[in-house]
């Protein structure tokens, strides 16, 4: 426009003005980066790097989608041993072998395709590996004694006392006391039916020919619900437990969200500018609110566990109480944001206090209300889970069980499907009725 | 018109001498349904307790006169030995400090994550509109894996420290503020962004210089709020994992009598940091967003 607006003030205000802004858009990021590298130096980052074991990234991964068969024999007795995941649950009765394994004597034969053939026998046991040759394992002296084309590749490691040989077929190791062959199948096996079950290895064709068919397996019950009691009762992976334990959680996160939302409610009248006009009253309500929610969930929870013990409801007191507090202060907050004129309309009627609160005041505040009870009990779900794994109850426990023996990586995987399953269903769910309940209210 | 103005027949319309009934009526009803509703709502929730108490170890009624035993005995032996309270607040300060850095680190990594997330998933400003579902499902799953699940899995990996609780929080907190900062950029302005776009600006150039200024204050007050959180969040994953102040109350509370002086210094300090926390985020958000948060 005109250059007397201009004034030699003004822009030199302005550029000074500008240049402090960049220079903040400088600093913030370049403070952002300078904190994390101190925080890098003092979680001491380099020094993880070298202590991560990815190894045991390689068999969480491996456990995830796939399983392995154990196929050992006792060197002493000569026994042999067929289990998945080398676990009792999941043995091979006597006279039931997988097809791939096949005994005739004391002669083992085990296929684990692709070429890659082992054998047991009385004098040792035998490798054939494609493309490299066979490794023969013999004991000496009670020590294994090996004889493999030269030179040794570094996938065969040979101790004192010990042979093992990895190949991506399976693996191999020979020891004084027993020998042993895993081999990897993909899949979750026997998440149906496990191996002492009669439907075992039946396919879904089958299955579905029985659930119709006449023909009782057991004569005590018809065909479909011994498929619901076995599967139910399957005690590789305890589906009925682990359906228990869902609940469980889902219990804890319902309780505590709705108790602590009912016990919230009156005391937050107490709290709120507006309807107590005593300061002291109102100030002693919100150090209360303050107070619980200071204290934390994590320490309710220990507090109340050596009360009542470890179980659900220790779990679902915690929340409540927890929960108190952080409804307290926000029921508070929506009552001093409401409407007058709607109270004193109902006072002009001649209502009382009580029912002044009911039609003058609930009215208004419950969408408010309920989508905040709605939102922490879909937060509350994944607490739930949390604590669960400290007060010793629901789908926590078990994850937390399962993690700490370090070894069933298939059923951490399946109790996280199961977890983060259950979340969005309660985040589905809890969005579903806060549409429901407080934008269709009108219609 | 006519019609509306005149009304259906006379037949068909409601008596003016009944409409105070039928509105009663209405009232009525809607009372009924309420009130059923409302009985279905106490039957589960006592239902639901009477069951939880029975599946506890210990019942209800048994543990109530209990409840205050164990904070009475912890309060009396750290009574007796006040004299060591100092010094063992002193002590735990480096925990409590390595507690508050795995939740600001965890918190301004997974902002950063969140921003870029929730940008991406926002319509109207997506770099490529087509992968927006692709971007939302994944804020999706971020936020329904609990903290606990990735930090239990990480720490048999990379072993124990903070580090495996801070990607657990960070990877969480992304999902959870992606959504709240995807909400605030939809009601950004568009018209900086279209005036950028007819200079010539990049996409990059387009949010940072267009958008992120518009939405800072909400998403700085969101960031705090989270900050709160996950300074709980990473005293409860020390106590289940490894790492900070929850750790050293395990410890503490694993030990028993003869370290509840400990115990109750660990207390302390993390009540003392959380309220403070509280207040200062509370006043900052206040000042940024003039309350509405």
């Amino acid at each position: 426009m005109t250059s007397a607006v201009l004034s030699p003030a003004l822009v030199s205000g302005v550029t000074r003005s500008f240049a402090r802004k960049r220079r903040i858009a400088m600093a913030v990021p370049a403070m952002i980066l300078a904190y994390l590298i101190y925080a890098a130096v003092s979680f001491d980052i380099a020094g993880l790097m070298q202590r991560a074991r990815f190894d045991n990234a390689a068999i969480l991964l491996s456990d995830f989608w796939s399983h392995k068969t154990h196929v050992t024999r006792d060197n002493r007795s000569g026994a042999l041993t067929v289990a998945i995941e080398g676990e009792s649950k999941g043995t091979y009765p006597p006279g039931m072998l997988p097809d791939w394994v096949t005994v005739s004597g004391d002669v083992t034969t085990i296929d684990l395709g692709t070429g890659h053939v082992v054998t047991y026998d009385g004098a040792g046991a035998r490798f054939v590996v494609p493309g490299y040759g066979t490794i023969d394992i013999r004991p000496v002296g009670g020590k294994p004694v090996l004889t493999a084309p030269e030179p040794i590749p570094d996938w065969i490691s040979v101790a004192e006392n010990k042979v093992s040989v990895k190949t991506p077929a399976g693996r191999f190791s020979y020891s004084r006391s027993k020998v042993e062959t895993f081999r990897y199948e993909p899949g979750w096996e026997l998440w149906f039916f496990t191996l002492d079950s009669p439907l075992y290895g039946k396919s879904f064709a089958e299955l579905a020919a029985l659930a119709i068919s006449g023909n009782r397996i057991d004569e005590a019950r018809s065909n479909l619900a011994l498929m619901a009691s076995e599967f139910w009762t399957n005690r590789m992976w305890r589906h009925g437990d682990v359906a228990w334990a869902i609940f469980e959680t889902i219990l804890m996160a319902f309780l505590g969200t709705m108790t602590g939302a009912l016990v919230a409610l009156p005391l937050s009248f107490l709290a709120a500018r507006n309807f107590m006009p005593l300061g002291p009253v109102r100030s002693a309500a919100r150090r209360v609110f303050d107070f619980i929610r200071g204290v934390d969930g994590l320490i309710w929870t220990i507090i109340l566990s050596r009360a009542f013990g470890p179980g659900p409801m220790t779990g679902a007191i915690a929340i409540a109480i927890t929960d108190t507090g952080s409804f307290g202060k926000m029921f508070s907050e929506a009552l001093e944001n409401i409407d007058e004129k709607q109270v004193d309309g109902i006072r002009s009627t001649g209502a009382n206090s009580l029912q002044r609160a009911r039609f003058g005041v609930l009215p208004q505040i419950t969408p408010v209300l309920l989508s905040q009870v709605l939102y922490y009990l879909e937060s509350n779900t994944r607490s739930a889970t949390v604590i669960g794994a400290i007060v010793g109850g629901g789908i926590g426990l078990l994850l937390t069980q399962a993690i700490l023996t370090q070894k069933d990586w298939e059923e951490v995987a399946y109790y996280m499907v199961l977890i983060v399953v259950m979340v969005m269903a309660m985040d589905s769910l809890s969005g579903w009725l806060r549409r429901r309940l407080i934008k269709g209210d009108g219609a | 018109m006519v019609d509306i103005a005149f009304g259906p027949e006379p037949g068909k319309r409601p008596d003016p001498a009944s409409t105070g009934e039928a509105y009663l009526d209405m009232v009525r009803r809607k009372r009924m349904y309420g009130g059923i509703l409302v009985v279905l709502f106490v039957a589960l929730l006592a239902s639901g307790w009477m069951l939880a108490d029975h599946r506890n170890a210990g019942g209800f009624w048994n543990g109530l006169p209990q409840m205050l035993d164990f904070p009475a005995e912890v309060l009396s032996e750290a009574w007796a030995n006040r004299a060591n309270l100092p010094g063992l607040l002193w002590t735990y300060i480096p925990s409590l400090i390595e507690t508050l850095n795995i939740a600001a680190v965890a918190t301004l990594t997974g902002a950063l994550m969140a921003a870029g997330l929730s940008l991406l998933a926002t319509r109207g400003l997506a770099r490529w509109p087509r992968l927006i579902p692709v971007f939302r499902r994944t804020m999706d799953a971020l936020r329904a894996i609990p903290e606990i699940v990735i930090a239990l899995v990480l720490i048999f990996v990379i072993g124990g420290g903070p580090v495996p609780a801070v990607i657990a929080i960070a990877l969480h907190t992304g999902g959870a503020l992606g959504k709240l900062f995807s909400e605030v950029a939809e009601n950004a302005d568009l018209k900086p962004v279209e005036g950028l776009s007819s200079v010539g600006a990049t996409w990059g150039q387009k949010m940072w210089l267009g958008v992120i200024p518009q939405v800072a204050p909400n998403w700085v007050s969101y960031a705090l709020l989270r900050l709160e959180i996950n300074v709980r969040a990473s005293a409860i994953l020390g106590f289940v994992g490894e790492g900070g102040i929850g750790h050293d109350l395990k410890l503490a509370m694993q030990w028993g009598q003869g370290r509840y002086d400990e115990v109750v210094a660990i207390f302390l300090l993390l009540f003392l940091a959380i309220v403070v926390i509280d207040r200062v985020s509370d006043s900052y958000r206040h000042r940024l967003v003039g309350g509405t948060v």
